[in-house]
């Protein structure tokens, strides 16, 4: 009896200590695994280390910028073979606390981060162009972590963003974040247009609950990671939702590629903080149609190479050559794909609006 | 340069009087201006923070005082102690990058402003250290008013002495500027936290206060910026309240001019002829009000204004600083946009 209790205590324990935002196993069936193979091959200097590789991106010339959570949160850049090239931001007021990195059009690079909720626009030779948010003054000193509800959501004021894309116009999109559950449109110039959602998490379409990622694809749609809702929703260019996909798990990012024939990647990251069994049933990243067909998935949770333990990032400007960043494994790595030669499947498509 | 004629002067004065604030400041004539690209040459790996203060030298030498970072803060013995998170840069009059003036300074963490004063000694205030620290032209610390607090609380407790008392002490909390007059007293402007203007001698030794928090004449919303001109008097900029009080150089009150919006950062020119740029800076949380800047006379007179808030250029992020030695050529300081603009009035 005595013992049944104390087994009991540790599942309530283990329960209590589960991450807030679940894990959830994908539901669709029947998807093709794609082949492909990974190399790890950033070479960093002498000393100098990758901490949590929280963001990934790369630019027109293939050079793969890193923003990662080292002792200080770092930004690295290397050209495509993995040689260091340069650093950016080297004690830069905008950087505590990483969460993502991306490039635009014209390789400017945007970092976004939830420690400062600070997002900075820096010019390909690191020169700050321009930012979004501002930081909370240090001068009021080391404040406690909020109770109760959010705050009602400002602008110009994130909190705990997440990410940055653009349409085709310029206009910035933000996906914001972990105490605001909104995504934000500003004008190329930084000016407020609209935004979805609100401080407030919910479940219906135009809500958010963690919105964790987002990308705007070539017709101005934003497509968003509502991870703690686990679906995907891809809102029209005036933040209005016109479709989710519910059947991937639970939505840690998203990324649409280039070139004529784009696809979009969808992460069903294994969790921080596993229960045994999770390995089995999440860590795929699924390659989509922008019409929500499916056509593959590849990859699987682990600590080795080239499996992925907690992908964060996923930078797919060439569809055939991935890179993708790591939290747990504080890793990059380039996957490389033969072209798809895989048959199509279709998915169950989320409910139309 | 723009020019008010006489008439249109008098009109403002007359709505001054009046306080027909609004409409002063939409009558106001637009100065046109420009903003000088990349006014300031960052070495590769140095970055600009918010900009709390930016002042100019005799020989055309600039100085930034920015928040780099956030202080961080250590687990001591029994208390943790804050270090660092501003430096101060200094460029030459082509904005060439110099060099870097107190590294690692004990009095820096949060910067709020650079002042040179007339033998181009360098003055830092410090927001969250509590201090204004003198430098001579050579970079050598030559004379230290307030004193830091040796620990922080964590998580913060509501500031010591943040309740805008107007403590009559020569110790700071959270002060934002500082001036002298042709003597060399010195007139802090102390600040956010204790609501008032302390004025000590040229040798530091402390010898008046007045202000506390409130609105009625001689007191502070916040004690946001400080000017002197020529005769004495002093000018504090009172942001929260929305005007500037003019105080003669015991601080008894004078006049106050109130249609300029959150007047928080203030220029003087030298003499002759001295005019004032004030800044009604947006806040920090919003670019879609305020922000311009106005040219007064002394007498509050509105000669001119122009910009707004944004983040292009010509456009300012919450300005709290303004360098107006070269009288046509500004230099302003912004906390939203982490940099300096140059600015040449037309």
């Amino acid at each position: 009896m005595i013992r049944r209790i104390i087994v009991l205590s540790v599942t309530l324990a283990m329960a209590a200590a589960a991450p807030s935002f679940g894990q959830r196993e994908a539901t669709i069936k029947d998807v093709p695994e794609i082949p492909f193979s990974a190399v790890s091959n950033l070479k960093l200097p002498q000393g100098e280390y990758l901490g949590e590789a929280i963001g990934v991106a790369t630019n027109s010339k293939g050079h793969i910028f890193v923003y990662h959570r080292s002792a200080q949160t770092r930004l690295f850049e290397f050209d495509r073979a993995g040689n260091f090239v340069k650093e950016i931001g080297s004690g830069y007021y905008g950087f505590e606390f990483a969460h993502s990195v991306r490039v635009d059009k014209d390789d400017n690079i945007w970092t976004v981060d939830e420690g400062t909720n600070m997002i900075t626009k820096f010019s390909p030779d690191g020169k700050v162009l321009m930012v979004l948010g501002s930081r909370p003054p240090a001068v009021l000193g080391a404040q406690p972590f909020p109770a109760g509800p959010n705050q009602p959501a400002k602008k110009y004021i994130f909190c705990r963003p997440t990410d940055v894309g653009w349409d085709p116009e310029g206009n910035i999109f933000v996906s914001d974040g972990y105490c605001n559950n909104r995504v934000v449109k500003y004008d190329k110039d930084g000016r407020f247009l609209a935004q979805a959602g609100s401080e407030k998490p919910g479940k219906a379409l135009g809500e958010f609950n963690l919105p964790h990622g987002l990308q705007v694809d070539d017709q101005g749609n934003a497509w968003v990671a509502d991870r703690g809702n686990n679906r995907y929703q891809i809102l029209d260019n005036d933040l209005k939702p016109f479709r989710e996909i519910t059947n991937l798990g639970t939505a840690w990012t998203v990324c649409i590629s280039q070139g004529l024939h784009r696809y979009v990647f969808f992460s069903n990251s294994n969790p921080n903080g596993n229960m045994p069994g999770t390995w089995d049933t999440t860590g795929e990243i699924y390659k989509a149609e922008l019409d929500g067909t499916v056509v593959g998935k590849f990859g699987q949770a682990g600590k080795l190479a080239p499996e992925f333990q907690v992908v964060h990032m996923i930078d797919c400007r060439n569809p055939n050559e991935l890179v993708v960043g790591e939290i747990e494994s504080w890793r990059v790595q380039k996957l490389i794909f033969q072209p798809p030669s895989v048959k199509p499947v279709t998915i169950t498509k989320g409910k139309a609006q | 340069m723009t020019r008010t004629n006489g008439s249109v002067r008098v009109l403002f004065f007359a709505m001054w009087m009046t306080g027909s604030a609004l409409i002063a400041q939409n009558l106001a004539p637009e100065i046109e201006f420009d903003s000088v690209a990349n006014p300031l040459q960052l070495p590769p790996g140095l970055y600009l923070g918010e900009v709390g203060g930016v002042a100019s030298d005799s020989r055309g030498d600039l100085f930034v005082y920015t928040r780099t970072g956030h202080p961080t803060i250590s687990i001591g013995t029994s208390r943790p102690f804050a270090h660092g998170g501003s430096r101060l840069f200094e460029f030459d009059r082509n904005g060439k990058f110099i060099g870097e003036i107190g590294k690692n300074s004990y009095g820096f963490m949060v910067a709020s402003q650079v002042r040179v004063d007339r033998d181009d000694n360098i003055w830092v205030v410090d927001e969250m250290t509590d201090m204004v620290i003198e430098f001579d032209p050579h970079g050598r610390v030559a004379m230290l008013l307030g004193r830091k607090a040796e620990n922080v609380s964590v998580p913060a407790r509501p500031a010591r002495g943040g309740d805008g008392a107007g403590q009559p002490t020569d110790l700071f909390d959270r002060p934002t500027d500082v001036a002298w007059d042709s003597a060399g007293n010195i007139f802090v402007a102390d600040g956010l936290g204790n609501c008032r203007v302390a004025k000590f001698d040229k040798n530091g030794k402390f010898v008046a206060s007045w202000g506390k928090r409130g609105k009625a004449e001689g007191e502070f919303a916040s004690v946001r910026g400080i000017a002197v001109d020529a005769d004495g008097n002093v000018y504090v900029a009172d942001g929260g309240n929305r005007r500037i009080q003019v105080f003669d150089n015991d601080g008894n009150f004078k006049t106050a001019f109130n249609n300029i919006g959150n007047a928080q950062a203030i220029c003087m020119t030298n003499r002759p002829d001295q005019v004032l740029y004030v800044s009604n800076s947006n806040p920090s949380d919003d670019i879609d009000q305020d922000g311009e800047i106005y040219k007064m006379g002394l007498d509050g007179t509105i000669l001119g204004k122009f910009g707004r808030a944004g983040k292009l250029l010509k456009e300012f992020g919450t300005v709290n600083a303004i360098d107006c030695r070269g009288r046509n050529t500004l230099y302003v300081g912004e906390i939203g946009n982490l940099r300096v603009q140059k600015l040449i009035l037309h």
